[in-house]
């Protein structure tokens, strides 16, 4: 196996640091240790807590490549793995009039006429690669055999070409909504990290350093009222990405201080439903909203 | 820790996990083992975070995880290093007020290791101290209480001096600012809570060996609490486990096949597929079907002795109406009466929800003990012509009818009329037929599945139905 990327867990934190992910202690550390041992990371968590930011910024921070596969219901091998590309092939026999059909049939079946997708793409990466599989739990079950495939011996058979091994083994990061539970098989083959909420000073860095105007009591007093919301029991609690949005937002509207009056006019960035924004006034104690200024 | 000793303390972790429901294979401790002696020894956090990472595979898990972990690798061995700790219950308390005011986490922590260390002790130890010959018989007799310690420290009195403290440096006429500490308040209070109980946890760990400990002071994991028996924070963590669930049970019920093998040929899937041969179309391609929509229809028993389930009927219900439009549900004791307009209005806790159901809706004839005859037979005269050729039926109760008329020719009409009825009952299977109980008759109309707790409805939900 090629180098490790990191040295330690706290050199894992500062260089994600430096390419603008804050790192949690648990994130560090599984990142660290997917790196050494050689294992997926399969990042599971509810929506906007920076799962697919993780990956982004592992690859900014390595100086590798990022490679992504978005999976979707229905996702197959062409679309996953490898595709012939027929056209160019059925145009090359055309093309070979006079020629002896083994030269040609061989000929068909070679390097350039296979199209890569993001899988072999990774594998035959010979620079540092991070492999992003996106929302896996959105793809079928029948995919997750063929990522095992891929993640046990990172290897892809192709029948007319031979075996293709990884030249350099790529970070792989695996992303879950949790929408459906994955197979045993494809989990016990990953490092499982649960991304949750952070903590309320590691949001209120995260969002210090993404919006870097917002005055710091304003982000204090913001992450406070996020984190009330939390522990609402809303049908969508806000998350990392919304609070950054509502910091934006502050910092558009020139609010110094957050009111009760502010928080009510805003926090159709932070609720996205009817009912979440009518519990969180009530639960909050805002004043009763009179116009309409909800989402 | 020798590295032998490591090892050994793992596999020792490992089956207390599997002890606790939670399957962790060797291959786990294997990856457990090899991610140790890459990280070390020498931050526990990140030791927590490394275990964790590899012997967990689901997020459920991480609080019997974390508590069984603070028995197998504790923080300290005896007494608590805590900065000058307070000398009485009185000193502690005023200490304990302003931590709880800071949020300071460290000192919470101090805080509830010295109060089990002072006041937590029972048994015969405690005057003659760890050690010494003899305390074999008393060893067995004492320990380290949380509740004993949390009833003289009485966290929950303080809230009224934390929320002072807090809104002493904040101006007047701040309401956000205190509602927002108010809540905050509690939280800590709370979190201190937890940290008493681990301290004594851990303390008694020591006494009386890990393993013991790992396996009765450890609560069980979410997802194996009997509906029944849930407590008012099992069920609050309960509905959050089956929000998802529910949805994916109405998509399963809403059973559909998701490659139509007749109907329209989609133009431009079967040329491009005929590429592969040559431009010749020999295999076509269909349009896909239109996904369907759940048609679903509940009726839920609301009755006495399925008090605690039917606060779970009403979790899987709420969560069920809150994602899907069409989704009717009925409650009945004595008789059966449509609550679909019930739940569609509401956003208060459970409790309050059953107490409005039964105050609104006219599901009582006789009480609150459960008639399903009567029920089954109203529901078919009444809202008949709700139950479709499309429409799935999920029924939740315990089948015990009070021994009363158990009317099986109703349910078999809901069952002829619908596209299928599934009977989830809150029993052991093996109490089933026993007295009152009706259920091997139902479940000979329809098929009946035990549902006592998250897993099973997770296991109904994904293997047994249809999808």
């Amino acid at each position: 196996m090629a180098d490790p990327l990191f040295t330690s867990v706290d050199d894992v934190a500062r260089r994600l640091a430096e390419a603008g992910y804050l790192a949690s202690t648990a994130v560090a550390t599984t990142v660290f240790l997917a790196d050494r041992l050689g294992k997926p990371l399969l990042v599971e968590g509810p929506a906007g807590v920076g799962k697919t930011e993780l990956a982004r910024a592992l690859a900014a921070a390595t100086g590798s490549g990022l490679v992504r596969l978005q999976c979707y219901e229905g996702i197959d091998e062409s679309r996953a793995l490898y595709e012939w590309n027929h056209a160019k092939q059925l145009l090359r026999i055309t093309a070979a009039k006079g020629e002896a059909w083994e030269d040609t049939r061989d000929d068909v079946f070679a390097e350039e006429f296979l199209l890569p997708r993001p899988l072999l793409t990774a594998i035959r990466n010979p620079d540092p690669t991070v492999l992003l599989i996106d929302e896996t739990d959105k793809a079928d079950v029948e995919m997750e055999g063929l990522l095992l495939e891929v993640l046990g011996d990172f290897q892809v058979t192709v029948p007319e070409l031979g075996t293709i091994t990884a030249a350099r083994r790529p970070f792989v990061v695996l992303t879950s909504n949790a929408t459906r539970e994955l197979s045993e098989a494809l989990k016990r083959r990953c490092l499982f990290l649960h991304l949750d909420f952070p903590s309320a000073e590691l949001e209120r860095d995260i969002v210090a350093l993404q919006v870097p105007g917002l005055d710091s009591t304003l982000a204090e007093s913001l992450v406070r009222v996020v984190g009330a919301l939390r522990e609402l029991d809303l049908r969508k609690a806000p998350s990392i990405a919304e609070s950054i949005d509502w910091a934006r937002t502050l910092l558009a509207l020139g609010a110094d201080s957050l009111d009760e009056d502010t928080v009510r006019a805003t926090l159709g960035v932070i609720l996205k439903y009817q009912a979440d924004h009518r519990k969180a006034v009530s639960e909050l104690r805002l004043p009763a909203v009179l116009d309409a200024a909800s989402p | 820790m020798s590295a032998a000793a490591v090892r050994a303390r793992l596999v020792e972790f490992a089956r207390a996990l599997r002890g606790r429901g939670i399957g962790v294979g060797t291959g786990e401790t294997v990856d457990a083992a090899a991610a140790v002696e890459v990280l070390g020894l020498a931050e526990r956090e990140r030791l927590r975070e490394a275990l964790a990472a590899t012997m967990l595979r689901g997020s459920g898990q991480r609080p019997v995880f974390d508590a069984v972990f603070d028995v197998y690798f504790p923080a300290a061995v005896g007494a608590a290093e805590g900065a000058a700790s307070p000398a009485d219950v009185t000193e502690l308390r005023e200490e304990l007020v302003s931590a709880l005011a800071l949020g300071d986490e460290a000192r919470l922590r101090a805080l509830a290791s010295a109060g089990v260390e002072t006041l937590g002790a029972y048994g015969s130890f405690g005057a003659g101290g760890a050690g010494g010959a003899g305390e074999g018989a008393g060893r067995s007799m004492s320990g380290w209480s949380a509740y004993q310690a949390l009833g003289q420290i009485r966290p929950d009195a303080l809230l009224h001096k934390v929320l002072a403290a807090m809104n002493a440096g904040a101006e007047e006429g701040d309401p956000l600012g205190t509602v927002l500490s108010e809540r905050e308040a509690r939280a800590r209070v709370g979190m201190f809570t937890e940290y008493v109980n681990a301290e004594a946890r851990r303390r008694t760990a020591e006494l009386r060996g890990r393993e013991r400990i790992a396996r009765y002071a450890v609560a069980p994991q979410d997802e194996l609490v009997s509906f029944t028996s849930a407590t008012r924070e099992q069920l609050a963590q309960l509905r959050r486990t089956i929000q998802p669930l529910s949805r994916k049970l109405a998509t399963r019920l809403a059973a559909r096949r998701r490659k139509a093998r007749r109907g329209e040929i989609d133009v431009r899937r079967t040329l491009r597929r005929s590429l592969a041969t040559g431009g010749v179309p020999m295999r076509p391609a269909m349009r896909d079907r239109a996904p369907g929509r759940p048609d679903l229809l509940l009726l839920c028993d609301m009755s006495g002795s399925v008090a605690g389930f039917a606060q779970f009927t009403l979790l899987l219900t709420r969560a069920l109406s809150d994602q899907f439009s069409r989704i009717r549900s009925f409650a009945f004791v004595g008789r059966t009466d449509e609550i679909t307009h019930i739940l569609a209005g509401d956003g208060g806790d459970p409790e309050g929800l059953a107490a409005r159901i039964l105050a609104e809706a006219n599901v009582t004839v006789w009480g609150m003990s459960s008639d399903y005859g009567n029920s089954l037979g109203t529901f078919v005269e009444g809202w008949g012509d709700a139950v479709g050729p499309r429409t799935s039926v999920l029924i939740l109760g315990d089948a015990r009818t009070n021994g009363g008329d158990e009317n099986v020719a109703a349910l078999r009409r809901i069952a002829e009329r619908a596209k299928h009825v599934f009977w989830l009952n809150p029993e052991q299977e093996s109490l089933w037929g026993t007295g009152d109980s009706a259920a091997p008759r139902y479940g000979k109309v329809v098929p009946m599945f035990e549902c006592r707790n998250v897993r099973q409805l997770s296991y109904v939900v994904s293997e047994l139905l249809p999808g």
